[in-house]
């Protein structure tokens, strides 16, 4: 299976799901040939919404297609549509909106256009939120899956979906599970948690760290809000070293989630890898390697973290 | 509309300041104003336009309301009440540690709340989808949607009205979709006028593409007329400018930014109630003693403060 963005597959999914199930609408803010509902919107152009530059107005209409029966998909840029916090906030969360908001281009990895568009903070502002499930599938075969699983879902949740290409890490036989993470490497000297962009490059720094003879265990917790606390907690009671690797910003993430559990459930020593500051122009591997979420700089911080 | 039929109404809008009047009192905050300003608005809708069945709230194909000023409720509170959504005994738990009637609207706590408002400038989004959805889905339901003056200062309200007379064209226009501004001219701090003016308001939204009807939104038949008028214009949804004056009926009220967002002390409320039933000071006594309903709430009242 070739590589393929998150956006992509999310995007192919929508257009096999919408000939089975006509309560799916998409509504657009000008961006559906960047967030991959344009070709939904050919296929089924009287259930495709485009509101122009506008997603305040765009997630409200979600609301009220929702609340008429409909399953609205409200798409954007993750730092365009969560931007609108208060909106999302009111009339999807606390309505109780059966609304599926896709944020696409998330992390520094879009690259050369720089913080703006740059979705580095969505997570953190969703999490607080209640009745806001959290998916950041890894590849193509995850991404369908959850699409498909959102379709399902009795209420409101926010898709994280990439701009760049991501390698396939799943297993043939996978099966999306929602508030299940999944081992995709088994270890017991340290606890590597992801998902998203950053997998993939988790999976080659835990072969580099086999090299070093540190057996990481490699998680994938596309679920991050509800967490799976009990694969969680039961590896980092095996590892007792958790790393959290993600293309976000350390604040309020997956690492700020993952810190929260241990802390009540199991005091566990954790290193959160991730977006500090702003992000920047730039190509997207140069990126990584300069925020240290390329296999080099993972396998790196986790030889330091372990005092090795 | 018939004599006898705005008779009525306006009986019941009558009524419905009254309870307002009493439940603002016993929570001790919330909004009388911009309440007593849209009450006559939404009892033409509730007694005389909509189709609803409060014994069905999830009725697929009832007309929907969405009062985008969400902080006066009350005035929503007080039209579900009479038309049978819940006992108006329960009014009196309005802001209250458990009850159903929050502070603004929740659609979850009570039935028949069809959006949760409040965070100002997002319920015309939410009409808009809806309307959208229900031409989509052929149901015949309309969706009425009452945004206040100083609430249109709000960037949403503008995406929102550029885009409704454009959404679902040419196959689901939202002809389906009647938006009212409760135009009562006062806000939070001050004035609209001098807090940020929104003339020319007819002019602006026409420029925006919408049909727009100017009435008094005190004047129950000029309401009703517009109403119908808008449920008549095919292709594209209507804007209707309701002229109103916050506090209506209540002298103290009555143009005066204060009551925006305070609850009346009991002998305030007493006084109000009495003005708003258009009784002399004198005739008090005796307008109590035949109507014993009336007596009953300002007892109640008077209990309230002796607490």
């Amino acid at each position: 299976m070739p590589a393929k963005a998150s956006r992509v597959a999310f995007g192919e999914a929508l257009l096999e799901l919408g000939a089975q199930d006509p309560r799916i609408v998409t509504v657009d803010a000008d961006l559906s040939k960047s967030t991959m509902t344009a070709a939904f919107a050919k296929a089924y152009p009287a259930r495709a919404f485009n509101v122009g530059i506008a997603e305040a107005n765009m997630i409200g209409i979600g609301a009220g297609l929702a609340l008429a029966g409909k399953i609205p998909f409200v798409c954007s840029f993750a730092c365009f549509v969560v931007g609108r916090f208060e909106t999302i906030r009111v009339s999807v969360a606390y309505t109780r909106a059966n609304v599926k908001i896709v944020g696409t281009h998330a992390g520094i990895a879009i690259g050369e256009d720089g913080y703006s568009q740059m979705g580095l903070e969505d997570i953190a502002c969703l999490r607080a939120l209640p009745n806001i499930p959290i998916i950041q599938p890894a590849d193509e075969t995850e991404t369908k899956q959850a699409v498909a699983y959102a379709v399902e879902h009795p209420g409101p949740l926010y898709l994280r979906l990439t701009r760049q290409n991501l390698e396939p890490v799943s297993p043939p036989d996978y099966r999306f599970q929602f508030g299940k993470a999944v081992v995709l490497r088994p270890g017991s000297d340290v606890t590597i948690l992801a998902s998203g962009g950053p997998l993939f490059n988790c999976l080659k720094a835990a072969e580099k760290l086999e090299g070093e003879g540190v057996k990481a265990e490699v998680i994938n917790v596309a679920c991050i809000k509800p967490l799976d606390e009990d694969l969680l907690v039961r590896s980092a009671g095996k590892t007792g070293r958790v790393v959290t690797v993600e293309d976000h910003s350390i604040s309020g993430g997956l690492g700020g989630a993952v810190s929260e559990l241990l802390a009540e459930v199991l005091p566990t020593p954790v290193r959160r890898l991730g977006i500090q500051g702003f992000g920047e122009s730039g190509d997207p591997k140069g990126l990584y390697a300069k925020h240290g979420l390329d296999a080099d700089g993972i396998a790196r911080n986790v030889m330091k973290f372990l005092n090795r | 509309m018939p004599a006898a039929d705005l008779a009525r109404l306006a009986s019941i809008a009558r009524d419905c300041r009254v309870q307002i009047i009493r439940m603002l009192t016993h929570a001790g905050s919330g909004h009388p104003g911009g309440s007593l300003s849209v009450i006559d608005l939404l009892t033409t809708l509730f007694f005389a336009r909509m189709r609803h069945d409060p014994r069905r709230p999830d009725w697929p194909d009832r007309d929907r309301l969405v009062l985008s000023k969400g902080h006066c409720v009350p005035a929503l509170y007080s039209v579900m009440a009479k038309a049978g959504y819940f006992p108006e005994s329960q009014l009196i738990t309005l802001r209250k540690l458990g009850s159903p009637l929050q502070g603004h609207p929740d659609r979850i706590m009570l039935l028949g709340i069809e959006a949760a408002t409040g965070s100002l400038g997002q319920g015309f989004s939410i009409a808009m989808g809806m309307a959208l959805g229900l031409r989509l889905e052929g149901r015949p339901s309309r969706v009425y949607c009452v945004v206040g003056d100083g609430e249109t200062q709000e960037g949403q309200v503008w995406e929102a009205a550029m885009s409704a007379p454009k959404l679902g064209q040419p196959d689901h226009p939202l002809d389906n979709l009647c938006v009212i501004l409760d135009y009562n001219k006062v806000q939070l701090d001050d004035f609209v006028k001098k807090v940020l003016d929104l003339e020319p308001v007819l002019e602006k939204w026409k420029a925006f593409g919408w049909p727009v009807i100017e009435i008094d939104g005190h004047d129950l038949a000029q309401i009703d007329k517009a109403l119908d008028q808008a449920e008549a214009i095919k292709g594209r949804p209507t804007f209707i400018v309701a002229h109103t004056v916050k506090g209506k009926s209540v002298s103290f009220m009555e143009n005066n930014p204060e009551w925006h967002g305070k609850a009346p002390k009991p002998q305030e409320a007493i006084r109000a109630i009495r003005e708003i039933l258009g009784v002399t000071e004198d005739d008090w006594t005796g307008y109590l003693e035949r109507n014993p309903e009336t007596a009953a709430v300002v007892k109640e009242l008077e209990a309230l403060e002796k607490k």
